[in-house]
Parts: C-alpha cells; sequence; structure tokens
C-alpha cells in the first residue's frame, strides 16, 4: 500500500487532518469502538456475514451503467454511472449502516442511534435495526423533517423513534450535536452509527472502509466493460462518504479524482455549502478539518437544496486530498443540480437524489469539452423518490 | 506559587471546598456579564470559569446551550472575553480558568491565545473537546508553571487512562460527575465518592467535582469527599431566568453565598 493510500496514521490523521476531538466522557467509548474494529471487522467471519448481506440483502454488486443516450447529447466524453440508488433503501448509506450495525453486534450493544439530513442515512440505520432486533433513534433537524417527509414516514414505518432537533438551523449539523449530546449520557450501552466520513477517529476511517466496496465495483466494471480506468471520477460531496468509497480504491491510479460541493444559492451570496471550497481549517464535530466558520470560530450556517450536503463540515480525508492536491473540489449551485436532475430523468429514465445530481451537473458540465474516448465515472449515490416533494415546490415557483 | 495552588492550600488550611463558579461571558452582554461575575467573586467564589461562547457546545445541555447563544449574539468572541477578564483582574485575585471548546481558539490561534490569556490574567484553561491526545497542538506554547491546563475525567474514564491524564494535567482536576451533558439531572453521590477516591489515589492534584450540581444540599454531600464543587447550570439558570430582574447581581451574589456556605 502506498503512502497515500496508507492514511490515517494510528491516532486518526491524515496530514494534520482528523483526530479526535471530543469530551473525556466519549474518548473511552471511541477508544473501545477503535479496538473493536481493528479486532473484529478484519477477521474472515465478518467479513463473510457482511458480503453476504451486501449480495443477498443489499442487492450488490450494484450495476455500472454507460449512460449512452446522456453521453450522446452531451456530445463528448463517456458517461458511466455507479447505481447506488439501485441499493436497498434507495442509497449507498447502507453498506456503512450494516457494517457498523454488525460491528455493533459483534460488540454487544443492541441500541442506535443515528443523525440524518435528507433520512437516507436514518432510513439506512432504522432498517438496519429493524434487520438485527435493534432499537434505534434517529436525530433529525425540524427543517429535514419538512423537506424530506418521505424518509420520517419510512423510518417510522422501519420501527425507528425520529427525535425532531429544532436547535440552529434544524439541519444535519444541529442534529449531530443533539445525536452526540444524547450519546453523552447513553455511551456505556449505546452505539452510534455516524453516517459520513466525519467525527473522530475511528469514524472516518471506518465509514470509508464501509464504502469502499463502491469503488472496489466499479474499478472492477468498468474494466471488464472497457477494458480500462476511467479518466476521471466525480462524486458529491457533503460529509463525503459516497466519495470517500468510491475515490479510496483509485488513489493510486492515474485517475483524476473530482468532489462537487453544493454551491447554493451562488458561493458569492454566502449561503452555500462549500467547505472545502471556500471554508477554512477548524475543529468540528470531533474533528479537525474543513468547516464554514466566521473570524472568531463561530460555525456558520450551511445552505444547499438537498439536505444531505447541507452541512459547513467535511470528513478529513478529504480535507487531506484537498492539500496534497490529490482530488479537486468543485461546486454546484441549486439551479444546476436541480437542471441535471431533470436532465437525467429525461435522458435516461432514472430519477436521481438532489445530492447524486450535484455531481451529475459537474459530470455534465465536462462531458462536452472532453473528447469521445474520454469516460468520466460519476457515483450515483441515490435515488430522487424523497426528492419530489422539493423539486415540485422549487419548479412550481419558476 | 500560582493562585490556584496558592488558593487551595488556603482553603485546606481553613477546612473549606473550593466553589467553583462557571459563568458564560458575554451573556446577556459584555457589560452586564461584567458586573454579574464581579458580584460573584465579590460574594466569596473560590475559583471562576470563564466560558468562551462556542457555536455548537456539544458536551452542553440547554440551558448553557442558550446562554451560549445570547452570549454571540451579544457579539462575544475570544477578544472581549480577554478584555473583560482584565478589567476583572484589576478587582479579584481569585484564580480564574477560561473554559472553551477548541474551535474558537484554534481560529484565534493558539500561541497567541496562550500569550494573550496569560496576559489578561488567566490561571488556565480548560478546553471541553481537546483530551490529551490531541492536547500538546496548543499546551506546547505554554512555557511556565502559572498557566495550567485543566483536565477532565469522566465516569467512563478507566483507571489506567485516569493516570495518565492524572499525570499531563495542572492547577487541579475536573471530576465529571456522571455521563450526560451539563445540567443534567439525577446525581449519585455513593458512585462519584467511589470515582473522586480512586482518582485522588493518582494523583495529588486537588479534585473538584462538577455536572449537575445545583443545590446547597448537593454542595454539602459532594463537599465530604471532594477538593471543589463546580456549578454552572445553575447559575446559568438563576441569569435566564431574572434578564429583566434589576436584582439580579445581587441574587447571584446570595446564591453563591449559599453555596459557599454548604462547601464549608
Amino acid at each position: 500500500m502506498t503512502a497515500q493510500a496508507s492514511q490515517p496514521d494510528d491516532r486518526g490523521h491524515y496530514g494534520v487532518f482528523g483526530g479526535r476531538y471530543v469530551g473525556e466522557t466519549l474518548m473511552p467509548a471511541i477508544l473501545e469502538l477503535e479496538e473493536a474494529y481493528n479486532r473484529i471487522c478484519g477477521t474472515k467471519e465478518f467479513k463473510e456475514e457482511l458480503n453476504a448481506l451486501f449480495a443477498h440483502y443489499v442487492g450488490r454488486p450494484t450495476p455500472l451503467y454507460h449512460a449512452k443516450r446522456l453521453s450522446e447529447h452531451l456530445g463528448g466524453a463517456s458517461i458511466y454511472l455507479k447505481r447506488e440508488d439501485l441499493a436497498h433503501t434507495g442509497a449507498h448509506k447502507i453498506n456503512n449502516t450494516l457494517g457498523q450495525a454488525l460491528l455493533a453486534k459483534h460488540m454487544g450493544k443492541n441500541k442506535l442511534i443515528a443523525e440524518t439530513g435528507a433520512g437516507q442515512h436514518g432510513v439506512a440505520t432504522a432498517t438496519t435495526a429493524a434487520l438485527f432486533g435493534m432499537e434505534c433513534q434517529v436525530f433529525m433537524g425540524v427543517e429535514d423533517i419538512r423537506r424530506q417527509a418521505p424518509n420520517v414516514q419510512r423510518m417510522e414505518l422501519l420501527g425507528a423513534t425520529v427525535v425532531p432537533v429544532d436547535s440552529g438551523t434544524g439541519t444535519l449539523k444541529d442534529a449531530m450535536n443533539e445525536a452526540m449530546r444524547y450519546w453523552v449520557g447513553a455511551v456505556r450501552d449505546t452505539f452510534y452509527v455516524i453516517g459520513s466520513v466525519a467525527g473522530p477517529h475511528p469514524y472516518p476511517k471506518m465509514v470509508r472502509d464501509f464504502q469502499t466496496v463502491i469503488g472496489e465495483e466499479a474499478r472492477t466494471q468498468i474494466q471488464s466493460q472497457t477494458g480500462r480506468l476511467p479518466d476521471q471520477l466525480v462524486a458529491c460531496v457533503g460529509g463525503g462518504s459516497n466519495a470517500m468509497g468510491l475515490f479510496y480504491p483509485f488513489l493510486d491510479d492515474p485517475v483524476k479524482i473530482t468532489g462537487v460541493e453544493a454551491a447554493g444559492i451562488g458561493i458569492e451570496t454566502g449561503f452555500h455549502a462549500a467547505t472545502l471550497g471556500h471554508g477554512s481549517v477548524g475543529v468540528l464535530h470531533g474533528s479537525k478539518s474543513y468547516v464554514l466558520q466566521d473570524a472568531d470560530g463561530q460555525i456558520m450556517e450551511a445552505h444547499s437544496i438537498s439536505a444531505g450536503l447541507d452541512y459547513p463540515g467535511v470528513g478529513p480525508e478529504h480535507a487531506y486530498l484537498h492539500e496534497t492536491k490529490r482530488a479537486d473540489y468543485q461546486s454546484i449551485t441549486d439551479d444546476e443540480a436541480l437542471a441535471a436532475f431533470q436532465k437525467l430523468c429525461r435522458f435516461e429514465g432514472i430519477i436521481p437524489a438532489l445530492e447524486s445530481s450535484h455531481a451529475l451537473a459537474y459530470a455534465f458540465k465536462i462531458a462536452g469539452t472532453l473528447a469521445k474516448d474520454r469516460i468520466v465515472l460519476v457515483n450515483l449515490s441515490g435515488r430522487g423518490d424523497k426528492d419530489l416533494g422539493t423539486v415540485f415546490s422549487v419548479l412550481s415557483k419558476s | 506559587m500560582n493562585r490556584i495552588q496558592k488558593t487551595f492550600d488556603t482553603l485546606k488550611g481553613n477546612g473549606e471546598k473550593a466553589l467553583v463558579g462557571f459563568v458564560t461571558a458575554g451573556d446577556p452582554d459584555t457589560r452586564t456579564s461584567f458586573e454579574l461575575v464581579s458580584a460573584m467573586c465579590d460574594a466569596g467564589l473560590d475559583i471562576l470559569e470563564l466560558g468562551i461562547p462556542f457555536s455548537d457546545p456539544t458536551a452542553d445541555g440547554p440551558v448553557i446551550q442558550r446562554s451560549s447563544a445570547r452570549a454571540l449574539k451579544a457579539g462575544t468572541n475570544v477578544a472581549s472575553v480577554l478584555e473583560m477578564l482584565a478589567k476583572l483582574r484589576e478587582k479579584t485575585d481569585i484564580p480564574v480558568i477560561l473554559f472553551s471548546y477548541y474551535n474558537p481558539i484554534h481560529a484565534y490561534g493558539p500561541q497567541r491565545f496562550y500569550h494573550d490569556a496569560a496576559k489578561a490574567g488567566a490561571d488556565g484553561v480548560l478546553v471541553v473537546d481537546l483530551p490529551p491526545e490531541e492536547s500538546d497542538e496548543l499546551s506546547c506554547y505554554f512555557d511556565n508553571d502559572d498557566f495550567s491546563i485543566i483536565r477532565l475525567v469522566a465516569p467512563t474514564t478507566s483507571e489506567t487512562r485516569m493516570k495518565t491524564i492524572a499525570e499531563s494535567a495542572s492547577g487541579f482536576l475536573y471530576l465529571v460527575s456522571k455521563t450526560g451533558v451539563t445540567g443534567s439531572d439525577g446525581l449519585e453521590t455513593t458512585d462519584i465518592k467511589d470515582l473522586c477516591d480512586s482518582l485522588k489515589s493518582h494523583t495529588p492534584l486537588p479534585v473538584c467535582v462538577g455536572f449537575g450540581i445545583s443545590t446547597a444540599e448537593d454542595v454539602r454531600a459532594i463537599a465530604r469527599f471532594a477538593d471543589g464543587i463546580v456549578i454552572g447550570s445553575a447559575f446559568e439558570r438563576t441569569i435566564e431566568e431574572n434578564l429583566e430582574t434589576a436584582g439580579l447581581s445581587s441574587m447571584l451574589a446570595d446564591q453563591v453565598r449559599v453555596y459557599k456556605k454548604a462547601a464549608r
């Protein structure tokens, strides 16, 4: 393994990023988790159990699909879509929640908590809890509860309790604050299933490792379909778990890597979630990374039409890939994402999540500028049924 | 000898325990906050923990969350807290610990923070989300023994870890009385005593107990075995419920006297 891929160090640092910035009450739990993860997750038994669930419950491998009609329309590079939208529960989030819940089971913990923005991670955690017969509480901001109502209903059907969070802006950051507060009080018997490559070590590494199945499959699939590696990878980045999962197996390959953040209603307006592009280094939710903050180190509100990208932080490994310039981070506005959403519906018969629509929008933007023999592989991280309310309310205004 | 040691030595000589009070600086605004804190110091507070407000206080319950939000709304930042501290130093000689989450300090610059905090008259700092594993990036700038790094020990902390934490701490140790955020209910004094005893077997430093202590009765129970009692949310609750009351300073002063009496 090369230096690039061997991150983090044994204390969870990716260069200067990452680490464990949490209160003492949680430190022992995080150390216990790290020990358990290292001891259990590498074993043959654990891998077989998880792989069986991936195959028979999630429906893996998910397809890699050549979007021919759209590629022709764009007139340049070939676009390939990694169809995580076809995974059970409709997004990549299930890869991670199954891994973490299986670990919780091996650790003898029967209660799961999670934070959620778009609700996809909440649904995936609730699903996993139902599958394993565990208790589940999902913390969700009141604003997100409003704009992602179908997912709230799904979580409730699955037997989870959705805990509304009305502090701050009632979005993902506040849900994560509240989940951490709850965990501090329930740390002895409760497993916190973090949904992104964020949080204190070992979460960024653990979540990446569980999501790496995306990139591993895609790498094999693109080679068997085209006989070669892609020229460029594109994935959306909120916290960044679907992107890390796709990118990681390609880090040592001669492949261009692009993460796409949410530019909201425009970077210049200040209402965006482009943490890497326009934030600065800080400490939030247990790790050092880029954050959106003011000069006094107070965290600022993020904005994005997509609840899953509406977060003022980003996983520390993305910060590291950004600093070392191994990956390039771009941003896409709400309007551009919405246009890409509609385009994929019309040209390919696929309704993408608004999160994934940011990656699609960037890929559509560059495809026409690239030669026809180029391959751009986009992570279609989730499906868009949950976003119909948001999309129609915006479209009806314009 | 630094102010913290001197305070604990004097209290020990008098057979008293330290009353440590936490207040969010700048709540509801800098001028009022200064008056409130001054009144508390005058009323006999032994050690002051001055909170630097943060937008995302993940270790705090609703009372301190709201006090932080009020302070931030009034424009409080590291610089204004240090200014307030420098002004307090003209009036009082009690130890003052700055209490913060790491990000505001990181944004201010760790080295600059240490320099300016020491200059303003701070005796140490407690950074709630900076465990010993990460704290070198701040403590590497501390160049004398008069500036302490106060460490937290929790009910979840193992014996081995207690020892490591105690070795890297200075000033005093802050024993968190229970799992949970600040201001939560339910105090188990027997459990805390056992924790306190085992912590004391690893360190000569004084041990102060905090989180969830709100009545004089709680204070009396903890004072039997700990070297000090930390009260935060109970003061903040008084502030919050009496923001419009003219006599708020004297109410807080009375509250300090009641606790202080119970800590004797």
